[in-house]
């Protein structure tokens, strides 16, 4: 094809964001400590100019460029702006925290930008190339890090644990696609399609793929049994990362699980049905009962992280597009709510001192009510309760389910979300019935609390008026 | 018929803006927002006079609806009105929290503000629960009502509030996740999210005996029925006096207003089936709550166990409709049972309420509510003994006051169902009376029990206002009830008519 600005035109938030991670990070060598927040305000810049030209780029209609391996259609154009959004938040709340623990380094807004281009890579792919392309860099970024706090030891452990499971299970996934290619013959989604939809391919070899293509997306989503590494990785990286890790990655590993499962593998999708629905039983059950044990915050949403991403199974598990836009509603409102919670956690870690225990919440509510409220608005959203939009977020899953006539998964899922409410109350109750433990002020700096509002205030917007973003989603698949 | 100005709307939106106008007021100065909170709790209350005023007793229609599409994806609309069911309800609530705002106000020193906006903000979605017509939005509003409800609890509360309020979170919450799921259902089966389009939806009797166990949990919890009764001790008792007055007041109210607009006209037929259940259900809960209610030395627990003995009526007079109606007698027995049951609902609104109100004044004075600690109070409180005791014989259900009516309904109705029922259900006539008149004898009267009884100062004007305001509401209730009656009468007809006919 030729390459010129028309044509390129799909793909140039990535090329710009490219650019701009490029131009940071050898600017970012000329800094010194005191001028780091240049590196701070540029990354910001840059996450702006991307969304600003995925807007540009953005319309109807499928465009597939660069031999098939890339494709820009409406689903993509929501779940970048969303990606952006949510990593826009993640930079902002990072900084303090960063500063406070002398790590404010220009390499996380590096390394950040960078994964949020193997992101948005992901969300675009249309060749099983493209996904582990955009797959492997969001996961070397991310390894890189959870290690970032070279001080700190759980860092070291969590960054080994991630990056030896995160090995095995992109070799998994590799194994799987090389499988289906084996079987088709082809690497282009499209084509997969095609050559399954004819009864073309080798069915036995075409299950075995399957199964480790589920595998790879489960490990990616932090799905029961795939989920061994989630509590470990957020409670062991600096906050400020997980909070990265446990927001943006989730909404593409949606796009990884759309991409592969229903535009590549659509046509088996009564095996994969099948495995998503013990794979969100699971991750319903372990995820809200182990979280109720746990003391440390940070564990306690990782696990309530592994109930959510049930959840959004059973949006894909319904397997219409009704269904499919309920899960990306779930996907990015979760990642939204998640950058909150974990946003405030941030907030509240002082002096070197991570605030990551139930217990450092105490008596929030007298410190600063203002953060209680927001911090009560997230953790309501998560628990599902109206009017938060967590609570429409389930609702449209669960009307997906009941359309295909599963209502005993409905049951199964409000039953285990009942038993799910209760981590969420005890965080609550430490808010605003306890004494603080800690009585400083809580300091942090302008841009941080704005955002924090702005999250807050969208969760409560979103959930009195549900509709804008619904809608987004729903024509994202055409209805 | 469709409202010229959205009246209703604002009995919503009016308290919840003004519950976020308070919260941002501050504590810097407490009284601003005091004064900010009752001004618009009497706002509310004004601009809900209209709904009485200006409703037609004539017609079981859905009156000043306001329809608006909301979520156009899933055919949830912004759907409010109100019926005879639902109007009364409204009023008590917009009423009622006037009183709790008032009682509120020099015992609540920690954050005012934020325990004003959350009253403020609990009553517009009460009102939302009631007047909603479309299911997601009864929904929105009838799990919103949990949060406040848990705030208030939790940090004004007592010594054991965070289990109470735990519990009564969960619990609830449990009852509510299964009806969503049957709403679901019945929206796919419908392809409406209108609650008067699930009223004629046909269903066969598998499919209504589900659902019908679905919104049993979530209103048997609310009301509360024996045996998921054991939330509301709890709560009643930890929580400040204005949280315990709107729980009783005005929650339980709410489970048996699922029962008119849910249970009974979307699953007529399993509801028949079922009604045995129920009415044991109700009759354990007459009888034998009454029992533990006579055993009880906080005074609290003793008020909140007499009201699931109330509540026992409620729903006692709802079901006994299908008994009667089985056994080819007259309807208006069938009509007579629910409007009992629905004069109780507000009646034990009303004096629910003023007992715990008089508990509060004895609590804010002693700081105890343990019937061992008082006695003879009647020597220095000699005013509120006199409100004291009215209020106690209005529980007692003594004509002439509004605890009567409606329990007089409903055991007249029984007897047009089955002499036991009515048996049973008149020795609360009995036992209500030995648990609140003891319990009045060993407080108010008999020597005084100790010093700090001898030092209690008498009501002063405000509590006054409010205990006179409740008293007013009782006697005029329990010697004329005739426009709560009036009002409600078309609409429950037209319920039990509809109920007499099967879906199947």
């Amino acid at each position: 094809m030729e390459y010129n600005l028309t044509t390129l035109q799909p793909v140039l938030p990535e090329i710009f964001l490219l650019s701009a991670a490029c131009l940071i990070l050898v600017v970012d060598l000329f800094l010194t400590e005191k001028t780091r927040l240049l590196t701070y305000g540029l990354s910001l810049a840059a996450l702006i100019g991307t969304i600003a030209m995925t807007q540009y780029a953005a319309g109807p209609a499928h465009e597939i460029i660069l031999s098939g391996s890339f494709v820009r259609d409406p689903m993509a154009d929501v779940l970048k702006t969303g990606l952006l959004l949510v990593t826009l938040f993640a930079f902002v709340y990072a900084k303090d925290y960063l500063r406070e623990l002398g790590i404010l380094r220009g390499e996380y807004y590096v390394l950040g930008l960078f994964a949020v281009l193997g992101m948005m890579v992901m969300i675009s792919a249309n060749s099983f190339l493209t996904v582990y392309l955009g797959l492997e860099l969001l996961a070397l970024c991310m390894y890189a890090l959870v290690a970032f706090h070279r001080d700190s030891k759980t860092g070291a452990e969590a960054a080994m644990k991630y990056f030896v499971l995160g090995a095995l299970a992109s070799g998994m996934l590799l194994y799987g696609i090389s499988m289906v290619y084996g079987a088709t013959g082809h690497l282009v989604l499209s084509e997969v399609a095609a050559v399954i939809a004819a009864g073309n391919a080798d069915q036995t070899v075409l299950a075995f793929g399957l199964v480790f293509i589920v595998i790879g997306v489960g490990f990616k989503f932090g799905a029961v049994p795939f989920h061994m590494w989630v509590p470990d990785v957020y409670h062991g990286a600096p906050t400020a990362v997980t909070l990265f890790l446990g927001s943006a990655p989730k909404i593409a590993a949606f796009a990884l699980a759309i991409r592969l499962l229903v535009d590549g593998l659509g046509g088996l999708f009564e095996q994969w049905q099948d495995m998503l629905i013990i794979l969100a039983v699971l991750s319903l059950a372990i995820g809200n009962i182990i979280a109720i044990a746990q003391t440390n915050l940070k564990r306690m949403l990782a696990y309530s992280t592994i109930s959510h991403v049930g959840f959004i199974f059973l949006g894909l598990i319904a397997g219409t597009d009704k269904g499919y836009s309920a899960a990306m509603f779930y996907a990015i409102v979760y990642a939204l709510t998640a950058a909150g919670g974990f946003g405030v956690v941030t907030m509240l870690s002082r002096n070197g001192l991570d605030a990551e225990n139930i217990h450092d919440l105490k008596g929030l509510n007298d410190r600063s009510p203002w953060l209680a409220f927001m911090m009560m608005l997230i953790l309501f959203s998560m628990a599902g309760v109206p009017p938060t939009v967590g609570f429409f977020a389930k609702l449209f899953v669960l009307d997906a389910v009941v359309s295909i006539d599963m209502v005993w998964l409905a049951a199964v899922a409000v039953f285990f979300s009942i038993i799910g409410a209760f981590y969420y109350l005890r965080a609550v109750k430490a808010m605003y019935f306890d004494k603080p433990i800690d009585e400083r002020p809580l300091l942090s700096s302008m841009d941080t609390q704005v955002a924090m509002s702005i999250n807050g205030l969208a969760i409560l917007a979103f959930g009195l008026f549900p509709a804008a973003l619904l809608t987004a989603c729903r024509t994202a698949f055409g209805i | 018929m469709t409202a010229d100005w959205p009246i209703i709307s604002a009995t919503i939106w009016l308290p919840i803006l003004g519950g976020a106008l308070v919260l941002a007021s501050g504590d810097k100065a407490p009284n601003v927002s005091r004064w900010l909170a009752l001004i618009f709790a009497v706002l509310t209350f004004l601009v809900s006079i209209p709904l009485y005023t200006g409703f037609d007793a004539g017609t079981a229609q859905m009156q000043f609806v306001e329809k608006a599409p909301w979520i156009p994806a899933f055919d949830v609309y912004y759907y409010l009105g109100v019926d005879g069911i639902s109007m009364p309800l409204i009023l008590l609530t917009t009423f009622i929290s006037i009183l709790v705002i008032i009682a509120g106000w020099e015992v609540i020193q920690y954050k005012p503000s934020q325990y004003m906006a959350a009253f403020l903000m609990m009553e517009g979605v009460m009102v939302g629960v009631f007047a909603a017509l479309d299911a997601m939005l009864f929904y929105v509003f009838w799990e919103a009502m949990l949060i406040p409800m848990f705030i208030i609890i939790g940090v004004w509360g007592g010594a054991n509030r965070v289990y109470a309020t735990i519990k009564f979170f969960l619990y609830t919450f449990l009852g509510s996740v299964f009806m969503l799921v049957a709403l679901i259902y019945m929206y796919f089966q419908s392809g409406s999210m209108e609650i008067l389009a699930f009223h004629d939806l046909k269903l066969n009797l598998t499919e209504q005996i589900l659902i019908f166990i679905a919104f049993l949990l979530a209103f048997a919890v609310k009301v509360p029925m024996w045996p998921v009764h054991t939330w509301l001790p709890d709560a009643h008792v930890e929580a400040p006096t204005g949280g315990s007055v709107i729980l009783a007041a005005i929650m339980l109210k709410i489970g048996g207003y699922g029962f008119l607009r849910f249970s009974l006209p979307i699953t007529p037929d399993a509801s028949n089936e079922l009604d045995w259940m129920i009415i044991s259900m109700s009759l354990i809960a007459v009888v034998y709550i009454g029992f533990v209610a006579l055993v009880q030395q906080d005074m609290k627990k003793l008020i909140a166990y007499s009201s699931i003995a109330h509540m026992g009526f409620v729903t006692l007079g709802f079901f006994i409709a299908f008994i009667i109606m089985a056994r080819g007698d007259v309807d208006s027995g069938a009509v007579l049972g629910m409007q009992g049951g629905m004069v109780q609902m507000v009646s034990h609104g009303f004096i629910s309420a003023a007992m715990f109100l008089c508990v509060g004044v004895l609590y804010d004075r002693m700081h105890s509510r343990e019937i061992n600690d008082y006695g003879g109070v009647v020597n220095v409180m000699p005013w509120f003994a006199a409100f004291m005791v009215f209020f106690a014989m209005a529980n007692a259900g003594l004509p002439g006051t509004s605890g009567f009516v409606g329990e007089f309904m409903v055991i007249l109705a029984s007897f047009r169902a089955d002499f036991w029922f009515a048996f049973l259900a008149a020795t609360t006539l009995i036992v209500g009376a030995a648990y609140t008149l003891w319990m009045v004898k060993r407080v108010v009267y008999g020597e005084i029990g100790s010093e700090k009884v001898a030092a209690l100062e008498d009501i002063n004007k405000r509590e006054a206002l409010v205990l006179t305001s409740l008293a007013v509401a009782v006697l005029i209730l329990g010697i004329w009830p005739a426009p709560l009656i009036e009002v409600m009468d078309v609409s429950i007809e037209n319920l039990v008519r509809h109920i007499a006919i099967t879906k199947l």
